[in-house]
């Protein structure tokens, strides 16, 4: 039986992890190459590494970094941040990444995901979505860009559905209200958009113990729960999460 | 020397990472002479079908070659899948013909692609997975699945609403639909059991 992924995050910026709340006040976490050996040494499924300054200097920093990771690291990886051409995913895929997730440059240019899918598979093609709710749509979502600066028109469910069609694998889905708090995910983002696609998605934003992990894969119907706070800075380990999910009937890779 | 096909998909390097992190050496190559001289081959791969088939070009008449040498072959994901007659994913497409069987669309009615760990039964006899108990969990990410024509040479199967087909051994030819080199531990473990191989 295909197991439930726990994921952890590390938000990469000038070669430093760090982590903030509601995309603000960021908290310094440590180095990324030696955090991603530590969590893929104690049973993390996955690893994202998301380069939240994304310029033209740090798209040379990223490629580095991922060889470097790539090196250490025998679990998949994702990358994304700033990522605009199908030559940039190559470049990342092929030093060692197994899968890039596009947000900004997917909304500006839709056929970014056919291009990828076509030429690389569309289990390499993660679509990244934050998402922020809607204050005059209750029960709606707006997708927002620019590291979450910018809202968009596009629905979030709406735009989930258009990113499946177009070849995104997998959606890695933010809620930008609950980022950070620890307050637990956004079951009912997470149920909505889970309900309307068929590909796999990544539930993120606002774990704070292990029964937010445990809601999002229960209520929200993840396929993944991404963390980063709560494994950063020690609350838990990986062998706890999956030892607690076990426990709730949830499968596991432990 | 183990020599890595050198063709112009992702996930080459990982490969090699892997192989050099357990102490094996390689070589990332797609020179004749190297194949030629090679103690086994492996075909890694993360790419859609067509475009991997075609990155190969003039190496796939290579590794045949070599295959029907004797020397082992391990293909590894699209690697895998290439060793197939054919492939539907974006169109048809023509594979090595290797194994025979063709490869196809997951059946609708779960999620896909099939992403993340699955336990995978292991029979003991296959040398590839010697030493590592009865079943493990490993990473796959795949929308399309190969289905050997003769069902001897499937020798492990995961469970994903059916009984997926999760590796294949034909003769010195070795696949797998799941990434060794991105499994941990247990992943690691086959690429040495593949090493062993190649040395005997």
């Amino acid at each position: 039986m295909l197991t439930k992924r726990i994921i952890p995050c590390l938000d990469v910026k000038d070669n430093r992890v760090v982590k903030g709340v509601n995309f603000l006040n960021l908290r310094d976490a440590g180095d990324p190459v030696e955090l991603g050996k530590r969590y893929s040494d104690s049973g993390a499924d996955e690893l994202v590494f998301l380069d939240i300054t994304a310029t033209i200097r740090s798209r040379k920093t990223i490629v580095e970094l991922v060889e470097k990771v790539a090196e250490n690291v025998f679990i998949p990886f994702t990358v994304g941040g700033g990522i605009q051409t199908v030559e940039q995913m190559d470049k990342l895929l092929r030093s060692g990444a197994e899968k890039v997730s596009v947000n900004t440059a997917a909304v500006e240019n839709p056929d970014l995901l056919a291009q990828g899918a076509r030429r690389f598979g569309n289990q390499c093609v993660v679509l990244a979505i934050d998402a922020r709710r809607s204050k005059d749509k209750p029960g709606h979502w707006q997708v927002c860009v620019k590291a979450g600066s910018e809202p968009t028109a596009l629905d979030v469910v709406e735009w989930a559905i258009k990113g499946e069609k177009l070849g995104a694998g997998e959606i890695l889905l933010t809620s930008m209200d609950a980022d950070g708090t620890r307050a637990g995910y956004d079951n009912e983002l997470n149920k909505a958009v889970t309900d309307a696609v068929n590909i796999p998605v990544i539930a993120s934003g606002g774990a704070g113990n292990l029964d937010h992990l445990c809601d999002a894969i229960t209520i929200g119907h993840a396929d993944a729960v991404l963390m980063a706070s709560i494994t950063h800075f020690g609350n838990y380990t990986i062998n706890e999460i999956k030892q607690y999910l076990k426990d709730k009937g949830i499968s596991v890779n432990l | 020397m183990i020599i890595v096909i050198d063709y112009n998909v992702g996930n080459v390097k990982s490969v090699c990472n892997a192989f050099g992190y357990i102490g094996c050496k390689v070589k990332l190559s797609c020179d004749p002479v190297d194949i030629e001289n090679a103690t086994g081959l492996v075909l890694p791969g993360v790419a859609a079908f067509g475009y991997a088939i075609d990155a190969l070009g003039h190496a796939a008449e290579l590794v045949k070659k070599a295959v029907a040498a004797g020397k082992p072959l391990l293909g590894i994901c699209v690697g895998y899948q290439l060793l197939f007659e054919k492939s539907c994913e974006h169109g048809q497409h023509k594979g090595l013909g290797l194994v025979n069987g063709d490869v196809i669309s997951i059946p609708k009615g779960r999620v896909i692609p099939h992403m993340g760990w699955n336990m995978v039964k292991l029979p003991k006899e296959i040398d590839l997975f010697e030493g590592m108990g009865n079943e493990k969990h490993f990473y796959f990410a795949h929308s399309y699945y190969a289905k050997p024509a003769d069902s001897q040479a499937a020798i492990a199967y995961t469970e994903y609403g059916f009984q997926l087909p999760a590796a294949v051994k034909k003769n010195n030819i070795y696949g797998t639909q799941f990434h060794p080199e991105k499994s941990g531990t247990q992943g690691l473990q086959i690429l040495e059991n593949f090493a062993k191989i190649c040395e005997k």
